[in-house]
């Protein structure tokens, strides 16, 4: 149990700075590296606490694929070096006190109400941490999602690939001045467009391009 | 203090979620940062969700967060491909910059 709790706190503590370093760090491009360490330490915090599956699934899908895809935007945009200038105050609308205050407001709510549950012990049983022993969570996730949640799945599926659709069509452009390939063009030519058959005379010889 | 219980992993997300709304309101730099601080926000409501899922023994918050993942995804994507077309034609993604439409 000593182990299980000297692990937690390595991985949600840099989670928590990995956080910070998230909002505060100048440059863009490192955000996003912490961005990933904080993904990765989450999905070990997952593993650990007996959810391996969705470990896995986020370690796929966020530092597989969010991630990457926050990366390439960062860099292609070139925005990485901008200064950022925080309390500095030349067009200062005061957002950031307020923020600041609603920010924390937010987050003793949120400790007094995990506080609150102290008080119901009876409702919380830690003891089955261990209840699915028979069968793993990959195993328990698969017999639930894909019959009471077969809906939801599909659903999901479609959201996936709307915006996928989305994405595409917004970055879409038509360039100008791009030689391109017009497969109708190229299948639809004949013999009488390209080949002329010419009778040539003697001694005169044909000329090219009258 | 040995004993990890819930309430360790609800103070986790709820650090986290904190840090995501202090980085929606302190940032002053571009709208990529912002994005990345909705991500947080997600992750700590995933955090929140797998940890109540696994000490009730009910495996509905954790499908719940594989949707939560799914839609996270969708919009990481349909975000960044709006930020993209915003930058060809204003170049700029600088947050105070960005009042086209004057509100």
């Amino acid at each position: 149990m000593i182990a299980h709790a000297i692990f937690f706190y390595i991985f949600s503590i840099i989670a928590v700075i990995s956080a910070i370093m998230v909002t505060v760090s100048k440059n863009t491009v490192h955000s996003v590296f912490f961005l990933i360490l904080d993904f990765i330490s989450i999905s070990c915090l997952f593993i650990m606490i007996g959810a391996e599956f969705l470990g896995m699934i986020m370690l796929i899908v966020y530092v597989g694929a969010v991630a990457v895809l926050f990366l390439f935007v960062v860099m292609m945009l070139n925005v990485a070096q901008q200064k950022n200038r925080w309390f500095i105050s030349e067009d200062n609308s005061g957002h950031i006190p307020f923020g600041l205050i609603i920010s924390t407001v937010i987050f003793f709510e949120l400790i007094i109400v995990i506080g609150g549950w102290k008080y119901k012990p009876d409702l919380l049983n830690p003891s089955n941490l261990n209840v699915l022993n028979k069968i793993s969570n990959t195993h328990s996730l698969g017999q639930v999602l894909y019959t009471e949640y077969i809906h939801i799945f599909q659903i999901s599926g479609m959201i996936l690939l709307i915006s996928m659709i989305g994405a595409i069509v917004l970055t879409f452009r038509q360039r100008e001045g791009v030689k391109k390939q017009s497969y109708l063009k190229q299948i639809s030519r004949e013999r009488s467009d390209g080949v002329t058959t010419v009778n040539v005379e003697i001694k005169k010889g044909v000329k090219i391009d009258d | 203090m040995t004993e990890i219980g819930l309430g360790h992993y609800l103070t986790l997300g709820a650090v986290i979620f904190s840090i995501g709304i202090i980085g929606i309101f302190l940032n002053r730099k571009n709208i990529i940062v912002i994005l990345m601080s909705i991500e947080l926000i997600l992750l700590a409501v995933n955090i929140n969700l797998v940890s109540f899922s696994i000490y009730l023994g009910d495996l509905t918050g954790q499908v719940f967060t594989l949707f939560i993942l799914t839609v996270a995804a969708a919009e990481a994507a349909i975000g960044l491909a709006i930020i993209v077309v915003y930058y060809r034609n204003s170049g700029t993604i600088r947050v105070e910059e960005i009042d086209r439409l004057k509100g």
